[in-house]
């Protein structure tokens, strides 16, 4: 049965273990936001022993190229984009210590083995309600690469952010337990 | 000879393209809202009651619907009769798209295909549109537009078959594309399956159909027959909203078929997301 759980980052490897595929979350607190081009200069910084732009360790980063801010507003529509494009760099974010990751769509293996080894989890948020999701993000701050654009990373400041866990820490994955049960062959 | 000013044809694209945006076509809200009651997943029911009242936002504070404001998109009749004074109609589209995507605070998701620079002086205010041009008789220019997302777009599929394929390949291969796209595009979908013509012909069509109001009948009863029976095919796949498991897989299938080479039987299947912003406008 699915639980419905309020949670403020940074998560602990505690939470993460009562985390269930299926779970609603509602996020609050500091997240990070790292599209593609991102997450490669991210790992190229691993790669070369350099420090990240923000502390990983218990950190949910949001698969996401928001649309410019209107006068007045901290950041426009925020929905997720498409996550398996982010698989090639994902696994060695976990294994230094990223616990969450917020975006849509399916996850390879090597995604949700790394989930399972070091604890975190995969949230799905809702695709295409960019409007809706924009307006739970309070405040944002571009900390780095502010060249790439709708691509820079943020901190964004959130407020019962609504995600539902799809991969969890045990190996279950939403997706195919949700198909599965209206699929007619 | 009707003339029609360079600077009016701007106008009017930046118009739609900022209001496409925000407000979702009454065709597209429509079909939401009959998944939402025909919907057997509690899950996908609760996505799609969120997704209603994103449109509900988006329209009403004048937001984005979706972050992704899409590449745009623009199959354009223009009437013989017409000389649009001022500059180029090419021109005019583009200009119109760059004035619609700056001024209505929509994100630049154009970029190089390789550095994937984003550089402003270039492609950074979403340039160029894509525009399909065709000429027609009258003193009117027709103009049908869509932002196409990318996540949708990128599960697209087009393959030239022999006809030995016949319907049941066609149908076969677009239950294929859907399956393995599974959430990855944003079901609920609407699918634009272009069969026959060229290869490029088949693609171009399958574009297209997209552009048709969701509800509407195909004019071929063949080709409406096909797409119902698709419809239900894709819907047993019980992908539901967002992936999450379903009964609503897809609100739509679009055909447009055309005569095609002896040899061939060419199908593209070109996958559009629920946020379906599309329009119809005539100058």
């Amino acid at each position: 049965m699915s639980q419905t759980y309020h949670l403020t980052t940074p998560i602990s490897d505690e939470t993460i273990e009562t985390l269930k595929s299926g779970d609603i979350v509602y996020l609050s607190g500091i997240i990070y936001t790292a599209r593609d081009a991102a997450h490669k200069r991210l790992v190229d910084l691993l790669d070369a022993g350099k420090e990240l732009p923000f502390d990983v360790k218990g950190a949910v980063i949001y698969f996401v190229g928001p649309t410019p801010p209107k006068p007045g507003d901290p950041i426009g529509s925020a929905g997720p984009t498409t996550s398996y494009r982010m698989d090639s760099y994902s696994p060695r974010l976990i294994a230094e210590g990223l616990k969450g990751m917020i975006g849509k769509g399916k996850r390879n293996k090597e995604v949700t083995d790394a989930c399972q080894e070091h604890k975190a989890v995969y949230f799905g948020a809702t695709g295409g309600a960019g409007a809706l999701l924009g307006k739970q993000i309070k405040s944002a701050e571009v900390i780095a690469y502010e060249e790439l654009g709708p691509e820079a990373v943020r901190k964004l400041e959130v407020v019962d952010f609504p995600v539902t866990v799809i991969n969890d820490a045990y190996g279950n994955d939403l997706y195919k337990t949700g198909r599965a049960k209206y699929e007619v062959k | 000879m009707r003339e029609i000013a360079y600077e009016e044809i701007v106008k009017n694209v930046r118009d739609i393209i900022v209001y496409s945006a925000s407000n979702l076509p009454e065709d597209a809200l429509n079909a939401m809202k009959e998944a939402y009651e025909n919907e057997k997943s509690p899950v996908s029911k609760e996505v799609l009651k969120q997704l209603l009242e994103n449109a509900d936002i988006a329209s009403s504070e004048a937001r984005p619907l979706c972050q992704d404001t899409g590449l745009a998109v623009f199959f354009v009749k223009i009437g013989a009769d017409v000389k649009v004074v001022g500059g180029l109609l090419k021109d005019a589209i583009n200009e119109g798209t760059e004035k619609g995507y700056v001024e209505g605070y929509l994100r630049a998701s154009t970029c190089h295909p390789f550095t994937r620079a984003n550089n402003k002086d270039t492609v950074g205010y979403n340039l160029p549109a894509i525009i399909h041009l065709d000429i027609v008789e009258g003193d009117k220019i027709d103009i049908e537009y869509a932002a196409k997302g990318g996540g949708s777009e990128n599960v697209s599929r087009a393959r030239v078959f022999p006809p030995a394929a016949g319907k049941q390949g066609v149908i076969d291969y677009v239950k294929e594309c859907i399956s393995d796209a599974g959430p990855n595009p944003c079901p609920p979908l609407t699918v634009g399956v272009g069969i026959g013509g060229t290869f490029e012909k088949a693609v171009i069509s399958s574009k297209h159909a997209l552009f048709r109001d969701i509800g509407s009948v195909n004019e071929d009863p063949e080709m409406a027959e096909m797409e119902a029976d698709i419809k239900v095919v894709l819907n047993k796949l019980g992908i539901g909203t967002m992936g999450m498991g379903g009964t609503e897989t897809v609100l739509a299938v679009h055909i447009e078929a055309n005569p095609c080479h002896i040899a061939s039987l060419p199908v593209s299947v070109n996958v559009q997301c629920h946020s379906s912003r599309h329009t119809h406008i005539t100058i």
